[in-house]
């Protein structure tokens, strides 16, 4: 048995089974996210002061300049397999991996400091929605990681067999990458700047 | 449209695909991909929850029948920390109230009306040969087993299991003792991801693997109904994980998103930071539970309107109006949940908003059961079990829907809330009403998934001991609700005088509950007797329409025999100058 439309779309649609789930996980990770910025506006307004200045500009910002990169390279990845380089294709995928764990090197820098400084979630209402905005947003980071590990490794057989499905997970990897860093590019703001 | 769907479905050609593989036991039956499958493992794991849930609460209905009285036979089973004599302590009622409602919502209710219903009869009604994700459509099962089983393992850690209620309000639940909150909130993070594998499933099945020729007015209103549910499960249950993974951190962090600063337990003041908002967890949680409340309800108006048709030998009356009306309540389900904060002094305009937004939504509740009540209009009804369960829906609903009225207007609310009248409303709209589709669905489609009918006259001792036993549960709630009985005094408020002429309708009611559990016992009889010794039916055995009826029974692994193909819209009963008094969307035109 075979189901229809996995790779292919369907005509009257326009799209393949997988690329119409992507975009549905992604409307339930809007509503996600949404819930927790709605919880962080809340919490501002009805806070007496809000913290200002607490978080390293620098390194939120460094964060934010190679979550740009990594969505760039991911894109180059999945248009170098549409070109039928296979070698190319997944170098650049194992280019985002590597973005992507610098990103949490630096994350795990920031969060050991104020850690350090006794800053904890515990600590205030804006450290226990800093804590917990960035902290599910860096696990959407690692399941990326965990993904394209597996596309770049186990999962590049693929390609012999099935090269267009195999490109198609790399795009659908990439929406889901690209929302990731959508995310980080409301949370820097929220966070470090406003 | 229809030659804009040929898509390339046929060009795999299905016929010679239907070679089926033997597959040893686990992977057919335990680690299945099949949709019927795990629609099957849904209903049954459903089935239980449902059992176990209501066995809660036959416990809590002694313990408010006869206050203070040790439990007959089962007392000593307790133990010391949650019944000492067998006398049930304050706190193990708790439990019970708190458990019973999230089984019976995340466990029992959803998971056999979506998980089951949908994941078995879905497919087959659109012609797919599966789910359009077969894998996770198993992951999705074996998660939410896991939050089953982290739920009820939470009966036994230290201090029992959650007991701030099945809507867990802080600062309360916040603050709670033991592990039964955190297993609390860790189940629902596990229930709520099984959901969303679900229903984006669901959306993608439905949309991409419809039969040549099934354009959308031509779906089944079951399917509809599924559709609108999976949306609303897949944007509304998100803010709740939001929600629970603050809890979390509220809990096992030390982080203060639901305390407010300044709070003292136990005439001590907390150390926590504050500055958190309690109100702030009702709105995450009411923005998923009110669209909950139609994830309950919808698949069981889809079943009942499969069932009318089918036994009134007619079509469904203004089957476009459903749909507008099924599509509408989804899109305003969003937009109702704060009718049921009017109590935390929100404000008027919030309130004036929340009332004007929930009269509304009962516009396309009404449409739909109006139109379901027309289509009875003039039919030969053929009064078979399915259909005596789905007729009594049609009441059973109505009357929980009209009671919710005085509950979505600020001041009725201000009276009645938190009574027992509110249980009493929104359980017409849950127990009699959905679990009463339910049945109707086990006993309309249980001879496609066994190749076998269950037994008629079982089925109707089932219902009628069902139906007079279980208003007899409910009815009296709303005579206590108005008198202002409170519902969560564990012996039903004996100090407060009001309760007086009250307290007595609680024995009505225990005796109710017991019956309508001794009602079930032909059921589970008829049920389990039924796969092996049921009368042998063939495909269509209800002269039905709709696509599943012309799938074998029960259907292989690929579902059909021959691509199927759709003709017509789905309920063609009694077309005039046809040969038979119905018309299956699969049969091709006559030149």
């Amino acid at each position: 048995m075979e189901i229809p439309y996995t790779v292919e779309p369907r005509p009257d649609t326009g799209l393949a089974n997988g690329k119409l789930g992507i975009w549905l996980f992604l409307a339930s990770e809007v509503m996600l996210f949404g819930a927790l910025f709605s919880t962080y506006i809340l919490l501002r307004v009805g806070a007496i002061e809000w913290p200002h200045g607490e978080l390293s500009v620098k390194l939120g910002a460094i964060n934010t300049v190679i979550l740009i990169c990594s969505s760039v390279t991911m894109v180059v990845a999945w248009a170098k397999l549409k070109l039928n380089d296979f070698a190319k294709g997944r170098l650049y995928v194992l280019v985002t991996v590597v973005l992507a764990a610098v990103f949490l090197v630096n994350k795990y820098f920031e969060y050991a400091e104020h850690l350090a400084k006794g800053e904890g979630p515990w600590h205030s209402t804006f450290f226990a929605i800093y804590f917990t905005l960035t902290g599910l947003h860096g696990l959407h980071i690692v399941g990326g990681i965990v993904v394209m590990l597996y596309l770049a490794g186990p999962g590049a057989g693929m390609w012999k067999s099935n090269p267009e499905q195999y490109a198609n997970r790399v795009e659908y990897t990439g929406l889901y990458w690209h929302f990731v860093d959508l995310v980080w590019i409301f949370l820097f703001p929220v966070l470090y700047l406003l | 449209m229809e030659k804009t769907v040929t898509g390339t479905a046929h060009e795999h050609g299905h016929a010679h695909d239907h070679a089926h593989e033997e597959l040893g036991f686990w992977r057919k039956y335990v680690f299945s991909v099949d949709h019927k499958v795990i629609g099957i493992q849904y209903a049954i794991t459903g089935l239980l929850f449902l059992l176990f849930g209501f066995c809660l609460m036959m416990l809590m209905r002694f313990q408010l029948a006869y206050p203070l009285h040790p439990i007959p036979i089962i007392g000593s089973w307790f133990g010391d920390a949650k019944a000492p004599m067998g006398i049930m302590l304050p706190e193990f009622y708790n439990q019970l109230g708190a458990m019973h409602g999230t089984i019976m919502v995340f466990l029992g209710v959803v998971p056999l009306a979506v998980g089951g219903f949908g994941n078995f009869v879905m497919p087959l009604q659109i012609g797919a040969p599966d789910m359009a994700f077969p894998k996770i459509n198993m992951m999705s099962y074996w998660v939410y087993f896991l939050g089953g089983v982290t739920m009820l393992a939470s009966f036994f850690v230290p201090n029992g299991a959650a007991q701030s209620g099945w809507t867990s309000y802080p600062p309360l639940s916040v603050i709670a003792q033991g592990g039964g909150q955190t297993m609390w909130l860790i189940g629902m993070v596990f229930l709520i991801t099984s959901s969303l594998l679900g229903s984006i499933n669901f959306i993608v099945t439905i949309v991409q693997l419809r039969a040549k020729g099934l354009s959308y007015m031509r779906l089944p209103f079951f399917v509809w109904a599924q559709l609108v549910t999976s949306f609303l499960l897949l944007l509304a249950f998100p803010p709740l994980e939001a929600a629970g993974v603050l809890q979390l951190m509220d809990r096992l962090a030390g982080t203060s998103f639901f305390l407010p600063s300044g709070l003292v337990v136990s005439q001590k003041p907390l150390t926590v930071a504050g500055g958190g908002n309690p109100i702030l967890w009702q709105h995450l949680f009411w923005f998923l539970a009110h669209p909950e409340v139609y994830v309950l309800i919808l698949p069981a108006m889809g079943i009942v309107s499969e069932i009318i048709a089918n036994n009134t030998r007619k079509p469904l009356w203004g089957y476009r109006a459903l749909v507008y009306a099924i599509v509408f309540l989804g899109f305003m389900s969003f937009i109702v949940w704060a009718h049921h904060m009017f109590m935390t002094g929100m404000g008027t305009n919030i309130s004036a908003f929340f009332q004007v937004t929930t009269m509304i939504i009962s516009i396309p509740s009404v449409v739909i059961l109006t139109a379901l009540l027309l289509s009875l209009w003039g039919a030969s009804i053929r009064f078979t079990t399915p259909m005596l369960f789905a007729l009594a829906f049609l009441p059973m609903f109505g009357i929980g829907g009209l009671t919710g009225l005085p509950l979505g207007l600020a001041p009725s609310d201000i009276h009645l809330h938190d009574t027992y009248y509110v249980i009493g409303h929104f359980h017409y709209v849950v127990a009699p009403g959905t679990i009463f589709a339910l049945f109707a669905g086990v006993y309309y489609w249980f001879p496609k998934a066994t190749g076998r009918k269950m037994n008629e006259l079982m089925g109707k001792i089932h219902f009628w001991g069902s139906f007079i036993c279980i208003n007899c549960v409910f009815m009296p709630m709303f005579i206590q609700g108005l008198g202002g009985m409170n519902r969560r005094m564990y012996d039903g408020g004996m100090q407060y005088a009001h309760n007086a002429g009250l307290l007595k309708w609680n024995l009505m009611i225990g005796f109710a509950a017991w019956g309508l559990g001794l009602f079930q016992i032909p059921f589970i009889i008829n049920f389990f007797a039924s796969i092996k010794w049921g009368a042998l039916v063939d495909r269509n055995p209800w002269e039905a329409t709709t696509l599943e009826w012309s799938a074998p029974s029960p259907p292989g692994h690929g579902n059909f025999l021959t691509e199927p193909i759709v003709y017509r819209g789905a309920y063609e009963y009694s077309v005039p100058g046809a040969a038979k008094d119905f018309t299956p969307q699969f049969e091709p035109e006559r030149a």
